[in-house]
């Protein structure tokens, strides 16, 4: 399999487009500009069809259009643009409607910069929207692992009927690493639930329950589907960790410079690990099961992934955090420091 | 093996990124791991750009960078910049044309070479930090000298730049290998 460099948001709209993805509508947002660039010009000749919509708002609520005739579809977008394509996620969750979102973030919050940021975490794990909302959260944390992740996304996507979102950063839409592109498959056919014209019974997509008892058994519907994700889908990568003393806890770009200041600390026999979330949502809670003396969570945010590790380990160990805003990115020196600043804070209280 | 931690500074307009794409498409024509991350903020012709590429035999964590092992300074603000950030026995590389100065670090392997006045001596202006790029490639063996020269007429369409290139490589790995 040939390998080739491709800048990370490149990879993913390349990467889409093999996976049968038909539609693309988006708003230029930086950093993630690559992605329409991209998708303008390579989308149409896959027979897809791009737009650049009007606003974040509208690029949703076409993806909501598109997903609803049974076509593989996406947007993708950055902070201050998902915030406007809250709205349009919970609708497609309330109509349960796949589709793929993806998020390359940037500090926040408001304007912010555009410099690399994990500042969004709360914003995609929390609640895509209003109401009873959850959609898959994928973080990949290489360019190749977005390429692996973006046919997983859509299969999730529809197999749950609920939206995924791809939470990256703008170093990895802005990088440039080795891929290996997986073969183009076609799309699959529309599902049984389509509104694909009114031949032989009418479908309807919609998201208004009136009566209270409805909306109640639907919502209770969505549950079992949440529940049946955070059973089978929690997705993890342990690095170092078997006999780790220290396990450091980091997503997506904040796990790349864990684990270079693993090798670091390592080298100096300060038994230390990763553990690496690949579900943001579901959590994977099933990676705490064992618990080393120390936890550190690192992050480029002011502490957001920490309260699901702190409620996955529910006090069974003490967890201390590390994080950079505004994009800063802090470097493998400064998060060894941290992890051995971790192992001695407890060494201290103790 | 090594992993190799390089800085590309300079102007933008100087050809700073491509040249650590010359850099990252040669590591892979070698079956190496390497990234290739630009400074991409609101970066624009005449301003600072940076780059930074690293390369390795085995998968790389953080892509950023604080102390590499290699910086290529391609002006004075460069220079300024990171000549500090190299670590302790690494390599500067920089243009003493716009630089005007030499690095004063004494801990470091420090290569000035006059790479714009070269290049407009060799009618291939903008070939300056192709200079460079031979400069540093004799001075640290980063990858074979072959496989970059393959990827940088791998990535010029024409071939009056490809022959400027190959003329400006050349040149600057004899002023890299001078004692």
């Amino acid at each position: 399999m040939k390998r080739i460099l491709m800048k990370g948001n490149e990879a993913l709209a390349e990467a889409a487009i093999r996976a049968g993805c038909r539609a693309y509508f988006g708003y230029p947002i930086t950093p993630q500009n690559e992605v329409p660039e991209y998708m303008a010009r390579h989308m149409p000749r896959a027979g897809g069809v791009f737009v650049q919509a009007e606003s974040e708002i509208a690029a949703i609520n076409m993806v909501h259009g598109a997903s609803g005739a049974g076509v593989r579809a996406m947007a993708s977008t950055s902070g201050p643009g998902f915030s406007l394509m809250t709205e349009g996620l919970s609708y497609m969750i309330g109509s349960r409607l796949p589709g793929v979102v993806v998020n390359v973030m940037r500090g926040g919050p408001g304007l912010g910069n555009i410099a690399p940021s994990q500042g969004d975490y709360f914003q995609v794990t929390r609640g895509l929207g209003h109401g009873d909302t959850h959609g898959i959260v994928l973080a990949p944390s290489t360019v190749q692992e977005i390429v692996d992740l973006m046919p997983v996304a859509f299969e999730l996507s529809e197999r749950y009927r609920l939206p995924v979102v791809i939470a990256a950063d703008g170093i990895l839409g802005q990088m440039m690493e080795p891929v290996t592109l997986p073969e183009p498959i076609a799309p699959p056919p529309p599902p049984d639930w389509a509104t694909t014209g009114a031949v032989g019974s009418p479908r309807v997509i919609s998201s208004i329950y009136l009566a209270p008892e409805d909306l109640e058994r639907h919502v209770l519907s969505l549950m079992r589907t949440y529940q049946e994700i955070r059973e089978r889908e929690q997705r993890w990568e342990a690095y170092r960790a078997d006999d780790a003393e220290v396990l450091v806890v980091a997503y997506g770009t904040a796990a790349r410079v864990v684990r270079s200041a693993v090798d670091r600390v390592r080298a100096q026999g300060l038994a230390a690990g990763l553990i690496r979330p690949i579900t943001l949502w579901p959590f994977p809670t099933t990676a705490f099961e064992r618990s080393p003396r120390r936890w550190l969570v690192v992050e480029l945010s002011a502490g957001q992934m920490v309260e699901d590790v702190r409620l996955a380990l529910s006090g069974r160990a003490p967890v201390g955090f590390h994080g950079r805003v505004g994009g800063v990115v802090p470097s493998p020196a400064e998060v060894a420091e941290a992890i051995r600043s971790a192992v001695v804070g407890e060494v201290v209280r103790a | 093996m090594a992993v190799h931690e390089i800085v590309i500074a300079g102007f933008g307009g100087q050809g700073v990124l491509f040249l650590g794409e010359v850099l990252a498409q040669a590591a892979l024509s070698e079956g190496r791991e390497v990234t290739w991350l630009p400074a991409y903020g609101p970066e624009q012709r005449g301003g600072t750009a940076y780059c930074t590429v690293v390369i390795s035999s085995e998968p790389i964590g953080s892509p950023v960078v604080s102390d590499p092992t290699v910086v290529i300074a391609m002006n004075r603000p460069s220079l300024d910049r990171f000549e500090h950030a190299v670590r302790p026995g690494g390599l500067i590389v920089c243009d003493s044309t716009l630089t005007g100065r030499a690095p004063e670090r004494t801990d470091v392997q420090a290569v000035a070479v006059p790479a714009t006045a070269i290049a407009a001596e060799l009618g291939a202006v903008r070939s300056a930090n192709v200079v460079l790029l031979g400069a540093a490639l004799a001075a640290h063996p980063i990858l074979a000298a072959e496989s970059v020269r393959a990827a940088l007429d791998g990535m010029v369409a024409d071939p009056q730049v490809v022959a400027r290139n190959a003329a400006a490589f050349e040149r600057g790995a004899r002023e890299g290998s001078r004692p």
